[in-house]
């Protein structure tokens, strides 16, 4: 890992001066570099030890309105040559896009206006491979401990994750930010009377170490969760009452994301189009795109074009605000962008989230627990079954059948079915657990009804 | 000549022979460990984006290095580096061989070149063509596209092509080269009625060259697209609960592979996770089935000539007459079962380490007429087109997610559904295969495998297969 992160910005500013000689008028390098340690441990053994560092170079060109990005992990002389080299001549092959183009310079930020926001943990680090699987080995145990259902394991991992990140433009902008992540799973396996096998699992993730869950409850916890899910049954095909733990309820959140997103509606692939200013979800739904948040996984002083970030007010007591837009959605859309650009490890930009949550509700989650008659409380949904030109919504489901404010017996083997506007016009009750371990949230909600088919 | 050769191919800038991977092996043994292998890439992707009439996006990546992994026991130690200097790869076995602590070091065995068939010889790598070719390609789509029907607003049509060069050395012996051509193109339009508006999406290519297109077509996959998009159009809501499902040939072959495929996968086997595990020689479903994993078919997307651990797959039998034979074995798990390696051990790059995964998997024909299976049913559900699956594979729950699809009434299509989830059991469902096509056909290469993070290029194949009783979450109950 660099050092100094200066020695990455120099590279990037290498890359852009290579590409402007031989022809581009517009050149965005992107620098990333990162170092993991990933390990893994199942019935108390190792498994996987793996270590390593990377450094890649991305590039996005533009000759006149001819886009093209390159991208190479090929850091020799001759390699970073071609890299350049094959960005210019696949501009000149690509057309004028009238809509291309970098944002306007007097939108980019300066250094010194970048917060910061504790994104990165250097002792994050001093975690070698004997004390990562020692993490991974107390979490098993735990999870084998605490009930002599469990009778096997898929494992435990612990992974620390290190990076750095530069982007340098041609425009005048030029940053780079560090960040870490560690995260430790468990996945205990439970034998079912019916010879069936239960998997579950737990995990916990922050960017700083401190924030972490201890193993023993991250496996005490996984075993809780496997064990709960023996017996699980099928029930009849009906309408009912459905509520999103956090855990699902986020993939729920994630599908909203996407038909938020600026590329989808000038592509007219989204349901949401035109529908600013309307009413897409109950009055109960705030939904927020915050990066500023400090240490949170999403978090970003500034946008992958290099506008500073802002908080996005996307829905806003169930009327829609805004879609996120980086500056190429915006001119489609004739719109400013909402410093939403997100780009890739290649170079190629888009808009995308960066903490995009439900806002909290008043009541705790055993509140709205409580409060439910009948219905299913969903934990895990399977398959892809959205189509988001439509907002049509099918998964596979298991969790637990609720009957008079109590969870009762598991159910699997079940799917839940609504278009995806309907659900959130549904959404009768969001409680107050909402944390910040992934950079998509939601707290535990209900939506008032959905079709489950059954038996 | 191509352009995209690999740097440590024997002409290359960092050209690696025997006698450095065999330094190279002696350091990744030298504290204690089992078995040692390298694994050098060169991979270069190529691809293409024309959208509102233009190509408007064009990209390349190169991304090459070397993967060293040490096996100690189950124990695994795995490191990488994209720098091909002796010294940092030196550096990378050193740290792979920390897995072992002591206990000798074993010497590595002098490698031999192994040979292998070429299930996709080609004459030219896509990579190499002028880009005017895939320009005008792309636009040859867009124009079928938008003239086949007026209902049309938005065609988007790509091209993904790629080389992935290997080099692979073991302590064992083995050194051999592969280099993996793949090439797909894929069309998706937009059409709106009345406010009404639908997708639909064609593709496909494999391990193939231009000579793909001659027998399908960029006005193919731009009509397939606009057909299944405007017949959408009229989708009703699909029935909630359990009915008669007749899958169509080609790709429901992606049921199998979340059905059974991943379960037969030999390392869930030897953690005792899958719901498979001990049951070799035992009924596993219908006596109509037969399920082959075949990694030698020409050209498919799925197929290889040697796996990432350097062994040459075969056709491997999973399920005969709905016996289960056999698992997916990488070279970890065959040494526990004591058989063969299948040639199963691959993996996503030289950033990860192999697995036992799917090549193409096929489950092949039965006796019935298709048209008889389709009258056979009063009503159900027949399944065109599928967006993907998931399966658990602790016990073998599986959906996969219909993106075209119609109702079966009194023996003949009907209405045309909208999207919709089956879900099921795995060996259940394959218990209930009640009748079997005689028209299997492999699903064009489109499909992409993930598992624990790693994603690989997969075939899937099938005939017209009706499963009796299968769960349908749709939205209409009765």
């Amino acid at each position: 890992m660099a050092e100094d992160l200066n020695e990455l910005i120099d590279l990037g500013a290498q890359v852009v001066e290579k590409a402007r000689t031989l022809g581009a008028d517009v050149a965005e390098a992107v620098i990333s570099e990162g170092s993991h340690l990933s390990t893994k441990i199942r019935l108390g053994e190792p498994e996987l030890v793996e270590e390593a560092g990377s450094r890649a170079l991305g590039v996005r060109v533009m000759v006149g309105q001819q886009v093209a990005v390159s991208y190479t992990s090929d850091l020799t002389d001759r390699g970073v040559q071609r890299f350049v080299e094959d960005a210019i001549e696949l501009a000149r092959l690509s057309q004028p896009d009238e809509t291309a183009g970098p944002p306007d310079a007097s939108l980019l930020s300066k250094p010194e206006e970048h917060a910061d926001l504790s994104l990165h943990d250097p002792s994050i680090q001093d975690i070698d491979a004997a004390t990562a699987l020692g993490q991974a080995k107390a979490a098993e145990a735990a999870a084998l401990a605490h009930d002599p259902r469990i009778t096997n394991s898929e494992g435990a991992t612990f992974t620390r994750v290190n990076g750095a990140r530069a982007l340098v433009t041609s425009g005048g902008f030029s940053a780079a930010t560090r960040g870490t992540y560690a995260s430790l799973s468990v996945s205990p396996v439970a034998d079912d009377d019916d010879g069936k096998k239960r998997s579950g699992s737990y995990w916990t993730a922050r960017r700083h170490l401190s924030g972490l869950l201890s193993p023993e409850e991250v496996g005490r916890e996984a075993a809780r969760r496997t064990v709960a899910k023996l017996g699980a049954r099928k029930v009849q095909t009906q309408q009912c009452a459905v509520v999103f733990d956090p855990d699902v309820g986020r993939s729920i959140l994630g599908l909203l994301a996407g038909c938020i997103n600026g590329s989808a509606i000038w592509r007219r692939s989204s349901y949401l189009l035109e529908r600013e200013g309307e009413p897409v979800a109950s009055e109960l739904v705030t939904v927020i795109d915050d990066p500023l948040i400090e240490g949170a996984p999403g978090s970003r002083a500034y946008d992958g074009e290099g506008l500073l970030s802002r908080r996005n007010v996307i829905v806003d007591k169930g009327v829609l605000r805004t879609f996120i837009m980086d500056s190429y959605a915006a001119r489609k859309l004739g719109k400013a962008s909402t410093a939403s650009a997100s780009r890739g490890s290649s170079g190629g930009v888009g808009p995308s989230t960066s903490n995009f949550m439900l806002q909290p509700g008043d009541m705790t989650p055993e509140e709205l627990l409580g409060s439910t008659k009948s219905g299913l409380y969903v934990t895990e949904m399977m398959g892809f079954g959205f189509n988001a030109v439509t907002g049509d919504f099918s998964r596979g489901a298991a969790g637990f059948w609720i009957e008079n404010g109590e969870k009762t017996f598991p159910v699997s083997e079940v799917t839940i079915s609504l278009n995806l506007d309907e659900m959130l016009k549904g959404i009768d009750a969001i409680a107050n657990d909402l944390d910040h371990r992934t950079s998509v949230a939601a707290p535990t909600f209900r939506i008032r009804s959905m079709t489950l088919a059954g038996t | 000549m191509s352009r995209y050769t690999a740097p440590f191919a024997s002409d290359g800038p960092a050209a690696v022979d025997a006698q450095i991977a065999r330094r190279l092996l002696t350091v990744a043994l030298s504290r204690g460990g089992d078995y040692a292998d390298l694994f050098w890439e060169y991979n270069v992707t190529g691809s293409y984006s024309f959208e509102e009439g233009i190509l408007k996006a064009a990209g390349r990546s190169v991304s090459t290095g070397l993967g060293v992994r040490v096996r100690k026991g189950d124990a695994t130690g795995y490191a990488y580096v994209e720098d091909l200097s002796v010294e940092a790869m030196e550096r990378a076995a050193k740290t792979a061989a920390q897995i072992a602590d002591g206990g000798g070091a074993p010497e590595p065995v002098g490698l031999s070149a192994i040979s292998h068939p070429d299930r996709y010889a080609i004459e030219e790598l896509s990579l190499d063509l002028e880009g005017e070719k895939k320009r005008d390609l792309l636009a040859r789509a867009d124009v079928a596209a938008r003239a086949a029907d007026p209902r049309v607003k938005r065609v988007s049509a790509s091209l993904a092509e790629q080389v992935r060069e290997v080099l692979i050395a073991t302590s064992d012996g083995r050194l051999v080269r592969d280099r993996q051509p793949l090439l797909r193109m894929s069309v998706r339009v937009i059409v709106e009625r009345d406010g009404d508006r639908q997708a639909g999406s064609s593709g496909g290519g494999g391990r193939t060259g231009w000579d793909y297109f001659e027998t399908k077509s960029p006005e193919y996959h731009a009509k397939e697209a606009v057909r299944q998009a405007v017949a959408m159009l009229d989708a009703q809501e699909a029935p909630a609960g359990e009915m008669d499902v007749v899958l169509a040939p080609g790709d429901s072959g992606i049921l199998l592979h979340e059905a059974v495929g991943h379960g037969l996968e030999a390392d869930f086997n030897r953690k005792k996770t899958s719901n498979y595990t001990d049951k070799i020689g035992e009924r596993v479903a219908s006596d109509l089935c037969t399920v082959v994993d075949d990694a030698s078919i020409s050209n498919s997307r799925g197929s290889i000539n040697v796996d990432d651990e350097g062994n040459v797959p075969q056709a491997a039998t999973l399920i005969e007459k709905g016996v289960l034979r056999g698992y997916m074995q990488d070279r970890h798990s065959s040494e526990f079962f004591d058989v063969g390696a299948t040639g199963n051990g691959r993996r996503e790059s030289f950033k990860s380490h192999p697995m036992p995964r799917m090549t193409n998997t096929l489950l092949l024909n039965g006796p019935h007429d298709p048209e008889e299976i389709v009258k056979s049913v009063e009503r159900g559900v027949y399944a065109t087109k599928f967006g993907g699956g998931q399966v658990d594979i602790s016990n073998g729950d599986f959906v996969f997610s219909l993106t075209e699809g119609y109702l079966i009434e009194d023996g003949k299509l009907t209405t045309p559904l909208k999207g919709v989830n089956l879900i099921g059991n795995g060996p259940d469902v394959m218990r209930k295969v009640t009748m079997l096509g005689n028209d299997m056909e492999l699903s064009d290469g489109i499909w992409t495998c993930g598992k624990e993070g790693q994603s690989v290029p997969v075939g899937v194949g099938c005939p017209t297969v009706k499963i009796a009783g299968v769960t349908v979450g749709g939205t209409q109950i009765g």
